[in-house]
């Protein structure tokens, strides 16, 4: 097999995809965080505020699913593969919901009527607010497993199955890091009353967020088989709760001292350790099977081959710097407080 | 076999849907770019005006094709599982290629492209329009390197059998490269740059028959005119290439184009006709031996027919490629014919005086957009029973796991949802243009 730095390609494709994944947690956390908040500013100016606080990056940040999802395709069609055909319905929402959200950006602001613009409005916080929720219960059976048995075949139920109480509660954590990272973002991008508001919700979502983590947490530790035992085996490993922790707790001493900039990327470190946190729970498995640990979906057997692997990695060491660079003009572009103006949504 | 038409239904619906957008994006950026690039050498307003308008109308339909787009990219993994293990190694670099060099250079771009006009010099500017076009281009370009290689495979080989089967990469240049890449990427490029300008064209005429902005719009049909005229006449030559490279690698979708089933015989050339698939025979009007004379250059050169392919491996819808094969054709006939009369007027100074030819421009929006969903459906469907050409059956490549009531499920779901997307689409796009290009709408109307 071949190796670059002593590291295989498929281990080194599950890197990839892995920060390609924490890239859209981040951004697209904020974004979609942004909207989860949305029914919750009561005036009409607020919510224009907030959509257009993140009107000219949403598409930019929206990228980072798209290459997310080509790189599962690209490096790991097994799993792409199984894994959306198996979990059919509850990604079918998800997508269904992704154009609701982008309609709802898009046509709000465009007419007057007060049914018109409150429609969209129920439209987009629904939609952010069931989208973040549904990641989390995909992350949530990642970690537990699905019915998958011989030839990657799934045999399990159509979505009730993936509601379990494990995956509802990473769900519901899901969608409060999100709000957490949403009004971040939001304080950086606003100013007067809405700011104001903004520093009170941001406390509510912390705490939230705090007390569903460390109940999913101890469900994990208390019931996820192998997890205490992947810990003994590698301890140093207990650090990443831990930073991801100290990154949490940081932030309102942050927020309080308005260094909004700083706190939006602890908060952005927090969901990239506990990301890290389930990938090293996971390797080299990527999806396992609850029927029998020799169905298992593992980066090896979904690989694609070490020549594709190896087209691939070069695609991303030549595409990577471009795109960093283009994101960098955007956020150096939209850097400060929203403005409204004729272009506007 | 309800499971596998089911999920073929949902397929061709999602992604001719999504079809109505991407070339709309892919000509508008053309058109911008040049309306822009006038202004910022010229100077003058209108152009100005122009870009900042069409802009508006651009963004809707750039909006709808990317919310559109990303479905197409998860529902293979969804609904196509076999197919996505199956052609993973080497559809996948295509896409991730698109994504990171192409879908990140627009999508980024266009933020400030949108919003930006306040924030960066007119030039940055216009380097962003030409990031967003650049970009929505290249998207092209590897959409169709993927879906080409489906229909001729190349640079691979094919490793495992039975369910484990799948092709691997072996090498990246031939694969992207294959026989019928690079005639259809520039016949897909050629037919968004048509797409655009019909639409740019449509406008105008629609703006000079009611007499509104008539400076500016004469201005901006003249140059839609030009990049029509230009493309609708470089569209035969792409379609003809096209075409010939069918005779070459897909011999059995050709005849099925021209409803031609004799396994080894002069092949003719419909103007427009009826396949029966019963007696296998063609009603219509014809050139006898014309199909052999485009491709050899031959009036009795033999043409492989339908009959020369076992039943299983033989398009089941022969008349239904037939057609559509024949729609896109007939159009682009029309095309050509409409931009060299208004050429022809606009060069003995009477381009604006006919009403009449104003009002077929008026309309003429629909015509590269339904030879565009023609030949698209007419590629595929002459394609089958195959998904990958000679190796992977359509009808072994949709997910088994999948039941026929979950994509009934989704199938219902999606058409509710674009049925309302279409509508707010229609509406929001005219009353954009019944606002017209000075239109200032007050957005910040004071709800509360």
């Amino acid at each position: 097999m071949e190796t670059f730095l002593g590291i295989d390609y498929p281990t080194l494709w599950f890197l990839v995809v892995g920060f390609l994944f924490s890239g859209y947690a981040i951004l697209e956390g904020f974004d979609y965080g942004a909207g989860a908040w949305h029914l919750f500013f009561k005036k009409d100016l607020s919510r224009r505020i907030a959509i257009n606080a993140i009107g000219p990056l949403w598409d930019a940040n929206q990228v980072w699913l798209i290459i997310g999802g080509g790189a599962l395709f690209a490096g790991f069609p097994v799993l792409y593969a199984s894994l959306l055909s198996a979990m059919y319905i509850p990604f079918m929402l998800f997508l269904v919901m992704l154009i609701l959200r982008s309609a709802a950006i898009k046509f709000r602001s465009a007419e007057p009527m007060e049914w018109w613009r409150k429609t969209w409005d129920i439209t987009y916080f629904t939609s952010n607010v069931l989208i973040s929720f549904l990641l989390g219960v995909v992350m949530g059976n990642l970690i537990l497993g699905i019915d998958i048995g011989a030839n990657y075949e799934y045999k399990g139920g159509m979505f009730f199955t993936f509601l379990s109480p494990y995956a509802i509660m990473v769900g519901i954590s899901t969608l409060f890091f999100f709000m957490t990272q949403g009004s971040i973002f939001l304080l950086l991008k606003t100013e007067g009353r809405l700011h104001a508001r903004l520093t009170f919700l941001l406390k509510r979502a912390m705490i939230l967020f705090i007390v569903s983590f460390a109940i999913t947490t101890l469900y994990t530790l208390l019931f996820i088989e192998g997890v205490a035992d992947k810990f003994q085996a590698y301890p140093v490993f207990f650090i990443l709760p831990l930073l991801a922790f100290l990154a949490i707790a940081n932030i309102p001493r942050l927020v309080s001292k308005k260094k909004y900039a700083l706190a939006l990327l602890f908060s952005s470190l927090t969901v990239t350790f506990l990301l890290l946190l389930a990938a090293f729970q996971l390797y080299p498995v990527l999806l396992p099977s609850t029927i029998s640990p020799e169905y298992n979906v593992t980066i090896y057997n979904a690989a694609s081959s070490q020549k594709s692997l190896g087209i691939m990695l070069t695609i991303v060491v030549i595409g990577a710097p471009l795109l960093a660079l283009y994101f960098l003009f955007l956020y150096k572009t939209f850097n400060g407080k929203v403005q409204l103006d004729d272009t506007s949504y | 076999m309800e499971t596998e038409i089911l999920a073929r239904v949902q397929f061709a619906f999602t992604v001719a849907y999504h079809y109505i957008y991407p070339p709309l994006s892919i000509g508008l950026g053309l058109l911008m770019v040049i309306f822009e690039g006038l202004f910022l050498k010229t100077g003058n307003k209108d152009y100005e005006v122009l870009t900042r308008f069409w802009l508006k109308l651009f963004a809707i339909t750039f909006g709808i094709g990317v919310a559109t787009g990303i479905i197409m990219e998860f529902e293979f993994g969804t609904n196509w599982s076999v197919y996505s293990r199956y052609v993973g190694d080497i559809f996948g670099s295509a896409l991730a290629a698109e994504g990171l060099f192409a879908f990140g250079l627009e999508s980024t771009f266009l933020g400030v492209l949108l919003f930006g006009w306040n924030r960066v010099s007119p030039k940055v500017h216009f380097i962003s329009t030409i990031g967003v076009f650049i970009g929505s281009m290249f998207s092209a370009v590897w959409i169709v390197v993927a879906n080409s290689w489906q229909q001729t495979p190349a640079g691979y080989h094919i490793v495992g059998e039975g369910l484990n089967a799948r092709a691997e990469v072996t090498d990246f240049w031939a694969m992207v490269f294959n026989p019928s890449s690079v005639d259809r990427i520039i016949h897909v490029w050629q037919g968004a740059f048509l797409a655009g300008a019909f639409l740019v064209l449509s406008v105008h005429a629609y703006y000079l028959l009611k007499g509104r902005y008539v400076g500016l719009s004469k201005k901006a049909f003249k140059i839609a005119l030009g990049v029509a005229t230009v493309f609708s006449l470089t569209q035969l030559l792409s379609g003809h290439s096209s075409a010939d490279g069918v005779a070459k690698n897909q011999p059995g979708k050709l005849a099925a184009m021209e409803g031609h089933y004799q396994a080894n015989a002069p092949a003719d050339l419909y103007l427009f006709g009826w396949v029966d698939q019963e007696t296998k025979d063609v009603l219509g009007l014809k050139i006898p031996g014309g199909t052999s004379f485009l491709v050899h250059q031959d009036f009795s050169a033999p043409i492989t027919g339908l009959d020369a392919f076992p039943k299983e491996d033989q398009p089941s819808q022969v008349n239904a490629v037939f057609q559509f094969y024949h729609i896109m054709i007939l159009i682009g006939m029309l095309l050509i014919g409409l931009t060299l009369y208004a050429c022809f007027l606009w060069w003995r100074g009477k381009l604006f005086e006919q009403k009449w030819l104003l009002k077929i421009f008026a309309l003429s929006v629909l015509l590269p957009q339904i030879a565009n969903q023609a030949g698209w459906f007419a590629a595929e469907m002459g394609r089958q029973p195959w998904v990958v050409y000679g190796h992977l059956r359509t009808s072994e490549a949709f997910s088994q796991e999948v039941s026929a009531n979950q994509i009934l499920f989704s199938l219902i779901l999606f058409f509710i949802v674009y049925s309302v997307l279409f509508l707010l689409f229609l509406y929001s796009m005219n009353k954009k243009i019944k606002n017209g290009p000075y239109d200032e709408s007050d957005k910040n109307t004071q709800l509360v």
